[in-house]
Order: structure tokens, then sequence, then C-alpha cells
């Protein structure tokens, strides 16, 4: 630089401006940049979005899935049959996550059918891998899903694997079992889904 | 020119640099005299830019950013608006051909070494541009919200959520919602009309600007600029752009163009590659259909985004899927570093580049065919196979560029 000092050196007060001068703008720059960025969050009325929904089980018929809609997204209330409960307990040495160690559930969810009611499945429709809707698919042995497959979730997007309690397989691209949302039995066949206290229904 | 002109651009030049800029990017601007066939994709890769520039402002005039009304607008300017339907297929044609000229044009990069010194900038420049190209591409395929426009973003941006700690609050920030609604669509529109536009358009120039300052390679991958006309300075082996090479690309733009019409009226759909046939049923956020697959030019990564099963170094699979893609893509710049070949041409390379190359081809095609179908264990077992050797291309290149038995390169260029 020709024009910072005798010698090619900068002397101290410019360097002193030079330094001030660059941080008073990188700060202003964080600044300005701020209301944008915030401005892309969920808005206020995103927000208030996603009440609790209330489900009627009374017309469900067993091994029949129900599809219901909960913040936007799909959440499955599946009745199992007495066969497909005894299934589950011959699948954990292919499941990556049998005892639902990771938090994918409430706590009176953490039990081997992941339920309150053993034969009542209640899970987000929503693959942990990227978030496709996987497909229910309840026959034994199908042809493309193999010898071993005793009914479960297959997601269609990049091949992921649930048993019938929305237990992820090994091997595959999702990490972790699908998500059971809080829920409650208002009574024998009434669900409120997206809370887990009556009160709030 | 009579007089009156040269008055006239007499004028002009004394407050903008007009004849000069002429002489300098055109009748002045020497390319070498060797350009081939491969050469064409960068002229035709400016004129599919220009038609979704154009074909996108209309698309624009009756198109509705709005969950509850974007698909039924886009079926109105199908079937209402007066050759709506042209509009859109060119468009939505003008989108694939654009990855297809592009792709060609990387690949002429990397079979001339044009990606080596002195044009590692030009080549990252190209990058950038291929990543905005991407952006674009992703975002419009939302727009129609269709049901593969509704899943494919929530791939995607579900990706976002793959990363630690931060993952859920960006993809929210991405969303502007907790899930994929009318928000993100609106957004999207945003970035695809008005961001990504101007963005690669800045970025096409500077493009050019890079291309000019070190000049054009060619076919024989030497540097024309090395060999001068001791009396007039012009490179021996170059020609003036203008009129050599404005003429030769009319003629690829002509054939292109015959290409580019058939499509667009004869298969604009190109049997459910170009469009697919489940974004002609409007989004339903509580059903994925049975089988989902991006747009064929997205195929080779999202089949490598599948690929990973397995969680290893305490890392899980799909966070190392998100990965591999993300680094299956950025890997390209990295090519003028991992080149460590004396010459640049494939013509003057050995048989380790050339099989290399070819194995490279090869897996990009496979994997971008495994892309388009429902994971099976035998796909999912060569998709494993194939990004091996994807990746394979890029890492053993410092090692099998440097041993391979390279031809002299010539002085001057050939035909
Ligand atoms: C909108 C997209 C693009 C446009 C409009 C564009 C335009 C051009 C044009 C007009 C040329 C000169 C003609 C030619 O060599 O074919 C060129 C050269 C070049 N481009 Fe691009 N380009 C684009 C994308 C890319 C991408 C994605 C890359 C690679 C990452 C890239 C890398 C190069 C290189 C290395 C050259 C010099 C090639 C040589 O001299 O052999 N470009 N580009
Ligand atoms: S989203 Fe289900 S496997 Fe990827």
């Amino acid at each position: 630089m020709t024009d910072s000092g005798d010698n090619g050196k900068m002397s101290g007060r410019r360097r002193f401006l030079l330094v001030t001068t660059s941080i008073a703008g990188a700060v202003a720059g964080v600044g300005v940049a701020t209301p944008f960025i915030r401005s892309m969050m969920p808005s206020e009325r995103a927000k208030a979005a996603g009440a609790p929904i209330e489900v009627d089980i009374s017309k469900l018929e067993p091994g029949m899935l129900l599809t219901a809609e909960w913040r936007g997204k799909p959440v499955w209330v599946l009745k199992r049959t007495s066969e497909m409960l005894d299934d589950l307990k011959k699948l954990n040495d292919q499941l990556a996550d049998p005892d639902s160690e990771r938090d994918q559930q409430p706590s009176y969810a953490q039990n081997p059918e992941r339920s309150i009611k053993p034969e009542i499945l209640v899970v987000l429709g929503v693959c942990t891998h990227l978030g496709c809707s996987p497909v229910y698919r309840k026959e034994i042995a199908p042809a493309d899903l193999g010898a071993d497959w005793l009914g479960g979730f297959f997601c269609p997007c990049h091949g992921s694997k649930f048993d019938l309690a929305g237990r992820v397989y090994k091997n595959v691209p999702a990490p972790s079992n699908l998500v059971v949302p809080p829920y409650t039995y208002l009574s024998d066949n009434r669900l409120l889904v997206g809370s887990d206290s009556k009160e709030s229904a | 020119m009579n007089k009156q002109q040269n008055s006239m651009m007499e004028w002009i030049d004394k407050r903008f640099p007009l004849t000069a800029t002429w002489k300098a990017h055109l009748s002045e601007y020497y390319a070498p005299k060797n350009f081939n066939f491969w050469y064409y994709f960068g002229s035709l890769a400016l004129l599919v830019l220009v038609n979704q520039l154009l074909t996108g402002i209309f698309l624009t005039m009756n198109y509705k950013p709005d969950a509850g009304m974007a698909f039924a607008s886009v079926e109105y300017i199908m079937r209402d608006v007066d050759f709506g339907w042209l509009i859109r297929y060119m468009h939505s044609t003008g989108a694939s051909m654009f990855f297809v000229v592009v792709y060609l044009h990387m690949f002429r990069g990397m079979m001339y070494g044009s990606y080596r010194k002195p044009r590692e900038l030009l080549w990252l420049i190209g990058m950038a541009i291929f990543f905005v190209l991407m952006s674009l591409a992703f975002t419009g395929y939302i727009l129609p919200w269709g049901q593969m426009s509704y899943w494919g973003a929530q791939v995607i941006v579900s990706m976002f959520g793959a990363i630690p700690l931060i993952g859920d609050t960006l993809s929210n920030w991405i969303l502007g919602d907790f899930m994929l609604s009318d928000a993100a669509l609106n957004r999207f529109f945003a970035y695809h009309v008005v961001t990504l536009p101007v963005l690669i358009v800045v970025l096409v120039f500077v493009h050019i600007i890079a291309l000019h300052e070190t000049g054009s390679n060619n076919p024989d991958g030497i540097e024309i600029k090395a060999n001068k006309d001791p009396q007039t300075g012009i490179p021996v082996d170059g020609i003036p752009f203008h009129p050599y090479y404005t003429v030769k690309d009319i003629f690829g733009v002509v054939g292109f163009l015959i290409i580019f019409c058939g499509i667009i009226f004869f298969a604009p759909e190109m049997g459910g590659y170009f469009l697919e046939d489940n974004n002609f049923i409007p989004a339903n956020p509580l059903h994925t259909p049975d089988h989902i697959a991006p747009v064929w030019y997205f195929t080779p990564y999202y089949s490598m985004l599948r690929a990973v099963t397995v969680n290893f170094l305490g890392v899980d699979a799909k966070l190392w899927g998100v990965i591999l893609m993300a680094a299956a893509v950025v890997i390209f710049c990295f090519l003028p570093w991992l080149d460590r070949s004396p010459v640049k041409s494939i013509r003057y390379k050995g048989p380790y580049f050339k099989i290399a190359l070819t194995l490279f081809v090869i897996s990009f095609f496979v994997l971008g065919w495994l892309g388009t179908k429902t994971p099976t264990p035998l796909y999912t077992l060569l998709a494993q196979i194939f990004t091996v050797i994807y990746f394979a291309f890029f890492l053993l290149m410092p090692w099998y560029s440097k041993i391979d038995k390279t031809k002299p390169e010539p002085m001057n260029v050939t035909k």
C-alpha cells in the first residue's frame, strides 16, 4: 500500500481506525441481517396452529389402519390383531431399536407394543429418514419385501422398513423408530392426539 | 461505415467503450481454431438460460404461489391461457435441456482438462453456476404443488433436518412453518423467480469474463497463447470469435432447436422423465405416492443418498447419505487439484485416465437409472458399488493420473 504511511507500514492510528470501522461495519451488518433472517422463522400464526385433534376409533376393525391429520402430518391409528402382536416379538434381532430406547415416544408408550392399549397403535406416519409417509403393508411375505416380512410399513422413498409397532429395521436409511405423538383416551373409542392431558381437549 | 455512423460511434465510445468491448470480446477475441462438437454447449447453455428467463416471466403472469391455488393455476395456464401450454412446455423442457447441456459442457471440461491451470477459477465459477442451477430446478419443481413437488420438497428439506443440533431449527427456518406448507411454497417462489435468476445471470457474466481472461482451452489441451505471431501478437492457432465461432454456434443453435421443438411438440413429458406422472395429482400431505423419484437429472445423487444403509463412526446412515450426496456434487470443485497428469487433454492422456473416465460415465448413468427405480436389495447393492466407483474416479485421480503413460503434446493444435 502506498498511502499507508512512510515505509509501507500502517501507522497505529490508521490501523486503529481500520479495525474499529471494520468491527462496527460487521456489527451493523449482523444487525441489519437479523430482521430479515428472523422474518423467515415460523410466524405467530403458524405457531398458534396445531391444536390437538380427536379421533373416533369405534369403526376400526382389527388389521385396519386409519389416517388422521394433525399439524399437517398423517397420524396413523392401527388396530392390531393378536397374531400381529405375537409377531412383534419374533423380530427383535432384525430391528435397530427393539426396546424403544431412543426418545421417539412418550414414556407411556415405551413398551413392547409402543402403545397405551396393546392392540391400538398410534404413530406419526412420517418416515424418520426424510419425511415421506410409508405405506402400510400388512400382507405376510409379499414378493417385493421378502419371505420373512411379517407385515409392517414400507417407505417408498428410499426403502426404509418398520414393523407393526413402528420400530425401524436394521440397515435401512431411516435411523429411528416412528414417532409416537402424545395422546390419550377420552373414552374407550375416542382418542385425543396431540396432547396427553384430557383437560386440554 | 458512413460518416454519420462513424461520428455516432465516436460519440458513444467517448461515453461507453462499445467498440472496444466489441473488439475485445468478439471481433478481436482469438479462440483456438480447433473447436469441435463439444464446444457448442457453452453457447447453448446461454440460449437455454435466455429461454428460461423469457418463458419464466410469462408463466409468472398467470401462476399463483398459493398452496390452495397453485395447482389449479398451472392447469389454467395449460388449458385456458392462449399458448399457455407452449410457454409452460418450453420452460419445463428447457429445465431438462439445461441439465443435458450443462452436463455435456462439464464432461467436455473433464475430457480436455479445461479445469486445469490457468482455468481453475473458471471451473469453480462454473460449479457455482451448477449449484444455483440445481437450486433453480428444485425450487421450480415445487411450484406446481403436485404430489412430486410436495414429496420431493419434503425429502430435500428434511435433509437439513439431519444436521445434528441445529437441524430442526434450520428446517423450520427454511420452511417458515413446522411442516411443508403454503409458507414454504411462497418463499420458494421468491427464490425461483428473483433470487436465483439474478444470481445465475451475474455468475454467467463472471464466467464469461473469466473465460476471456484465460482464453478457451481446446481439444488438444495446449495453450494457444504460448505460441504467438511475433509481428501481430496474435496466437498462431487463434481465429477471431466473430465471425468464425458466431457462425459455428448458430449452426449448433439450429440443431439444438430442432431437437428442442421435437420434444416440446411430440414428447413434452418425455415418458414421465421431464414431467412426472405423479405431479399431475395435487399435493396430498397425508399420502406419499407409491413410487417416488426425482426428475432424471437428480437421480444419480438420489441413488447415492439411499445407498447408505449402515451407521458408522457413530454417525447414522441418514446423515451419511446426505453427506455423501453433497460430496458427490462438491467433489467436482477439487478436480483442478486432483489431476496430476503432465498433459491436459484426453487425446494425450494414457489408458488409466481413459478407463477411469469411462467407468465414471458408466457409474453416472447406472446410478441415474437406479434412481428412477424402487429400491430392492439388489438395486441397493448396485447403487453401493457404483457409488464407490464414482468416488474412486476422483479420489484415486492424484495417483492414476500421475503414473499414467501419456503421449507428448503437439506444439500446434491438430484437427
Ligand atoms: C448457465 C450455465 C453455463 C453457461 C451459460 C456457460 C457458458 C459458457 C460459455 C459460453 C463458454 C465458452 C464456450 C464453450 O467453451 O463451450 C464456457 C466455457 C467454460 N465453462 Fe461454462 N457455462 C455454464 C456452466 C458451466 C459449468 C456448470 C461448468 C463446470 C463446473 C462450466 C465450466 C466451463 C469451463 C471450464 C469452460 C472453458 C472450457 C474450455 O475452454 O475448454 N461452465 N461456458
Ligand atoms: S423418507 Fe422414508 S426412506 Fe427416506
